[in-house]
């Protein structure tokens, strides 16, 4: 699982900008599908085909990350943020350009108060001197991730983007290791959900599933001095009660519950209080499409250091698998 | 001229009635069918020489405004209708109502203002509209609550061929539109005069959802801040420096592909181009490219400075930047109809 979230994790795929990501996807379960089609914003949808109910499972693809806007005649970029980032998370990092271009993000020096920082005062530098140097590497437009590999100490993993390559691994998973079943299995690796759950929705109404499982990481209550919440890192993936973006339906939440017990898979249960996912507008697709999730936990969240457990990620797999076949 | 008369005619977010008359009118001349639906979207179909690609132009027929909420003391409280700037309006002139009855919007003079407010910008909830009535019966003669009310603002003429006008944003995006519908091409094309676009993309998603296109271009006016005391890169666009393409805004990230292929069409053809610098704000594309299953947008913008405000400035040479690279963006893809199919992945 470890080298699988290395792989995924590795890629450069901004949302907007998934192609990279996709590719790598498609190359890792395209043996194992019936399937395999993109739509119009670039959703991955594979399918697993049979003749029963339609299920939809959905990991996003995409990570935030930071879009050139404007070069100037030194060569520094400017930039806006492509989806949550925070301004004090970005300070001093590196971020990388799917072409492999790395640079600094800093601060313009006459900051007096750190209160004061916005995106606006900050930009990358690429080690260009001048705009057209500058311009042989970057395009205005282009975007760029926060830089850095994959770690795993002990059953702990470290990285960029496990926000949502963790979720993306475990479907992948999935979709390696499930049987034949009577259903018809939807797997979408979504676009564009960290700027607002674009992709799953329009791919919800694509294919109108029965029933949709989202998976994607939440946050800890476990870290010093943390706001209190139950979810920890290594008691298991957890089930999704609730979150901004949707309060997930009842028959989906018990569907996952009795998966978990049934099986021996360690869980716990999670209310998001800030933050919505791909069941947010899933959910209220079309008609309505019963949603739920089962969740990473994961610390750290939108940082270049997200950190969670291996077992939890592995038993998320294991508690998908169990789930659709019930 | 067109831009003069749109620009002129009152239609603030859910009463665009008068300037989806006039436009209509205009329409039939050129168009196939036209349409009007629960919304109030006006919905022109010109029929391509084939029907295999469906292409859906969109363009905003609703400007930003106020309307009555109430009456005090022989004045007229009011609300704003989408996002205005509330500083630039104590002195503004209005016309209120469908009896367009003049008005300005007024607050308590400087001299009798303490020492703590002068030192704050007015709240809205300070100001009202006097429309110098006499007493409480004149107004409510003359008014009712729920009565729009449009900022007055003459079309002008000015400076090095700029234009001064209120509601640039959209009227820009009409007019191109109207010329557009006058052309014939390879592809459906279904030129959507949308409404309520200022108070959250409302006639937008419905149109998309009837259309259901292959493709779709917004035509909007957009933010232009290149004045004194800004920094360069958060211009967001240059005046003059031609017609603006959005790389991503809050509420959509357009076409990779799609808007590549503009860009390009531009530079062949040597019309002046800009990318759009900052990433703030929205227009239809948003409520479009997330219509039914997905939708390849794009937006194609004329720079506006001091947009959403009675005095809102535009360069006659982007707006026809604009037109001009809208109209050789569809002649392409008129001319090799497999191009529509191409934008996705």
């Amino acid at each position: 699982m470890f080298d699988l979230i290395k792989k995924l994790t590795g890629a450069v795929g901004v949302s907007g900008n998934e192609e990279e990501i996709r590719e790598l996807i498609i190359q890792e379960i395209k043996d194992y599908v019936d399937e395999i089609n993109v739509d119009a914003l670039g959703n991955l949808i594979a399918v697993k085909k049979s003749k029963g109910k339609k299920i939809m499972v959905a990991a996003h693809m995409d990570e935030i990350g930071l879009m050139v806007t404007h070069i100037d005649e030194k060569g520094f970029l400017r930039f806006s943020t492509v989806g949550g980032i925070s301004r004090f998370d970005s300070i001093g990092q590196r971020v990388r350009f799917k072409n492999g271009t790395v640079g600094a993000v800093y601060y313009e020096d006459k900051l007096e108060d750190m209160k004061d920082l916005r995106f606006s005062k900050m930009y990358i530098d690429i080690g260009a001197s001048n705009r057209e140097e500058a311009e042989k590497s970057v395009k205005i437009g282009d975007t760029a991730c926060f830089a850095g590999e994959a770690v795993k100490q002990g059953d702990m993993v470290i990285s960029k983007a496990l926000d949502d390559r963790s979720g993306c691994a475990v479907v992948v998973k999935a979709i390696k290791d499930l049987p034949q079943t009577d259903n018809e299995i939807y797997f979408v690796f979504t676009v564009q959900e960290e700027l607002g759950l674009r992709g799953a929705g329009t791919a919800a109404y694509s294919i109108k599933p029965d029933m949709a499982i989202a998976v994607d990481v939440t946050m800890t209550g476990d870290t010093p001095e943390s706001h209190a919440m139950e979810v920890k890192c290594g008691r298991g993936p957890a089930i999704k009660i609730k979150d901004r973006s949707v309060i997930c339906h009842p028959q989906v939440r018990k569907l996952l519950e009795e998966a978990a017990e049934k099986n021996g898979i360690p869980y716990q249960l999670e209310i998001l209080e800030a933050g919505g996912s791909d069941p947010g507008s899933i959910h209220i697709t079309a008609g309505g499409i019963p949603s739920g999730a089962i969740s990473i936990p994961c610390r750290y969240v939108h940082s270049p250091v997200e950190t969670a457990s291996l077992k939890d990620i592995e038993n998320a797999a294991r508690l998908l698998i169990e789930a659709i076949k019930a | 001229m067109l831009l003069k008369e749109l620009t002129e005619l009152n239609g603030v977010s859910g009463n665009e009635d008068e300037v989806r008359e006039y436009i209509k009118k205009e329409a039939l001349l050129h168009a196939t069918e036209v349409k009007v639906d629960s919304m109030g979207n006006l919905i022109c179909y010109k029929k391509g020489k084939s029907s295999e690609y469906k292409i859906m132009l969109s363009a905003h027929m609703d400007e930003v405004g106020f309307i009555v909420t109430g009456y005090k003391d022989g004045v007229i409280k009011f609300s704003p209708i989408g996002g205005i700037d509330e500083r630039i309006l104590p002195g503004a002139r209005v016309l209120v109502g469908d009896k367009k009855i003049p008005g300005v919007i007024g607050s308590k003079p400087i001299h009798l203002q303490d020492k703590e407010e002068r030192g704050n910008n007015i709240k809205l909830k300070g100001m009202y509209i006097d429309i110098g009535a006499d007493n409480k019966e004149e107004l409510e003669r003359l008014t009712s609550p729920g009565d729009y009310i449009a900022f007055y603002s003459k079309y002008t003429e000015f400076g090095d061929n700029c234009i001064k006008a209120k509601a640039l944003d959209d009227r820009v995006g009409c007019a191109m539109l109207l010329e557009i519908l006058k052309e014939s091409y390879q592809f459906d094309l279904y030129a959507c005069f949308t409404v309520q676009e200022e108070v959250g993309l409302r006639g937008a998603g419905v149109a998309a959802y009837t259309v259901n296109p292959d493709l779709a271009i917004v035509l909007e006016g957009t933010t232009c801040s290149d004045v004194p005391d800004v920094n360069e890169h958060e211009y967001s666009t240059v005046m003059g420096q031609g017609a603006v393409l959005t790389l991503m805004d809050r509420t959509s990230y357009p076409n990779k592909k799609l808007v590549e292929f503009i860009y390009n069409t531009a530079r062949e053809n040597n019309i002046p181009v800009q990318y759009k610098k900052t990433t703030t704000g929205g227009n239809d594309a948003g409520k479009i490219q997330l219509t039914r299953g997905g939708v390849v947008v794009a937006s194609i913008s004329v720079p506006c400075r001091y947009i959403h405000s009675p005095v809102s400035v535009m360069s006659k040479k982007d707006f026809e930047s604009c037109l001009n690279l809208v109209k050789k963006a569809l002649d392409k893809l008129s001319g090799d109809a497999s191009l529509i199919g191409s934008f996705k992945d």
